[in-house]
């Protein structure tokens, strides 16, 4: 199968590494660009799990291919806070108890992160609905539910202050 | 989980596409959104030897209102249907189902056209254009043709599609002054297929059913337009009782297969109670409480 070579643009930055058409945009982050933080469960765009933002936007990363990324702009879960200064949203997850084992926390972060720009004031309904696009099997949802409100009042105080 | 081997194609124009259709044949797959054929190649139920991603044809994403109808460019993202003012305003009902399909992300990169295209039999695309009396644009290679939404749809994923077409555009009917539209769906999980769906568009002139579109999706191989089953209500007072009656027309006019897990009956009890939900809707949008 012939490789080809294959230049996106992650986190601002760019890199290139040979690979075939076939490759899934998952697989090249994790295999190619060395970015494990994007985690890959069912690889078929029911879980959530490897969500990334596309040119700004919450996508699957299992339902597309690396090659077709050429010319587009990828944010992954690296781009998101440091562990020393999380984000305003990973921090409200940590201290509602958001997650347990973690393996679903980026892609409901890239979900997320997203949203809250564009909901600064959501219900809670809004937030069910948009979650419903990550399964995690730990938490039960509430945790994370409550840290994503917990997280837009935060958002919100911040700008008004 | 992993795609078999393909050559990918990255036309920059409609034309380039036609042109390498052409030549591939059936060997070749469009990749639009990629929302179901991904999942099918990477399960190996699907595993083109060529792909051709329209993903760059950005002229095939535009909205226009033209004349009485709205027309669609196939690429439009599920997105952008559920979000657009020109959609509120013009074709609702395309909007109410295109907000329900998958989850946030999938509607961010899933097309009308690829919808259409894929033909799952309880998909929203597909019922919202048979209820609506759609018309789909195919090109080829030097040549166009104009297909309605009914002929379109073959059976459960088979269209009138030729390997050598692209889907260029859809056009729908825009509503008339008044008119009012809703949507309704059953499914197990949140972002699944549906079980049973149904569509309505609602006219009503001094209280009197002027016009009724109502389509079901789930029950048979391509979704049902209702026509039949409905002209006898056509002209009467519209009501709590008039909704009750048109629910029951419709159960007793769809014939859904007995299967395994979802038994016949549920189908039909779904489609009466769909029904009578999606019109209450209507009768709550046209001012008329119910």
């Amino acid at each position: 199968m012939s490789e080809q070579r294959i230049t996106l643009t992650v986190n601002g930055e760019n890199i290139e590494f040979e690979a075939p058409a076939r490759k899934l945009l998952s697989d090249a982050l994790r295999e190619d660009c060395g970015l494990t933080g994007t985690h890959v469960g069912c690889e078929h765009g029911v879980c959530g799990a490897c969500t990334v933002l596309v040119d700004g936007r919450p996508q699957r990363s299992c339902l597309c291919f690396a090659v077709q990324m050429e010319g587009h702009e990828i944010e992954t879960i690296e781009s998101v806070g440091t562990p020393q200064r999380l984000s305003v949203l990973q921090q409200a997850l940590h201290e509602c108890h958001g997650l347990q084992c973690g393996f679903c926390t980026p892609g409901i972060v890239m979900t997320f992160e997203p949203f809250l720009q564009e909901h600064p004031e959501p219900s809670e309904a809004q937030v069910r609905e948009a979650l419903s696009g990550n399964l995690c099997r730990c938490t039960g949802y509430q945790s994370i539910v409550d840290a994503i409100l917990l997280a837009a009042r935060r958002l919100r105080e911040g700008a008004a202050s | 989980m992993k795609p078999a081997a393909f050559d990918y194609h990255r036309p920059a124009s409609v034309d380039e596409a036609l042109g390498l259709l052409a030549r591939l044949g059936v060997d070749a797959k469009l990749l639009a959104g990629g929302q179901s054929l991904v999942p099918m190649m990477n399960m190996r139920l699907a595993s083109p030897a060529h792909l051709v991603d329209l993903n760059d044809l950005s002229e095939l994403a535009q909205l226009r209102v033209s004349g009485d109808r709205l027309e669609v460019g196939a690429l439009a993202r599920h997105r952008t249907l559920a979000e657009s003012p020109l959609v509120a305003e013009h074709c609702p009902l395309l909007a109410q189902a295109a907000r329900t399909i998958g989850h946030g992300a999938i509607r961010e990169r899933g097309t009308l056209g690829g919808s259409l295209a894929h033909a799952d039999p309880a998909a929203q695309h597909t019922l919202a254009a048979v209820t609506l009396g759609a018309r789909l644009t195919l090109a080829h290679q030097g040549g166009r043709r104009v297909v309605d939404a009914e002929d379109f749809l073959r059976s459960a994923m088979t269209t009138a599609l030729e390997a050598d077409e692209i889907v260029l555009s859809v056009s729908y009917p825009r509503l008339a002054a008044g008119e009012v539209s809703a949507y309704r769906m059953f499914n197990q999980r949140h972002g699944d297929y549906a079980i049973v769906a149904v569509a309505a568009t609602l006219l009503l002139r001094q209280g009197r059913v002027e016009s009724l579109r109502l389509g079901v999706g789930g029950v048979a191989p391509v979704p049902q337009r209702l026509d039949a089953a409905t002209q006898p209500f056509l002209g009467r007072a519209a009501s709590v009782d008039w909704v009750a009656e048109v629910a029951r027309a419709a159960r007793d006019a769809v014939t859904p297969e007995d299967q395994p897990r979802v038994p016949a009956l549920l189908r039909k009890e779904l489609t009466e109670t769909l029904v009578a939900r999606a019109l209450a809707r209507c009768l709550e949008r046209s001012g008329v409480s119910a």
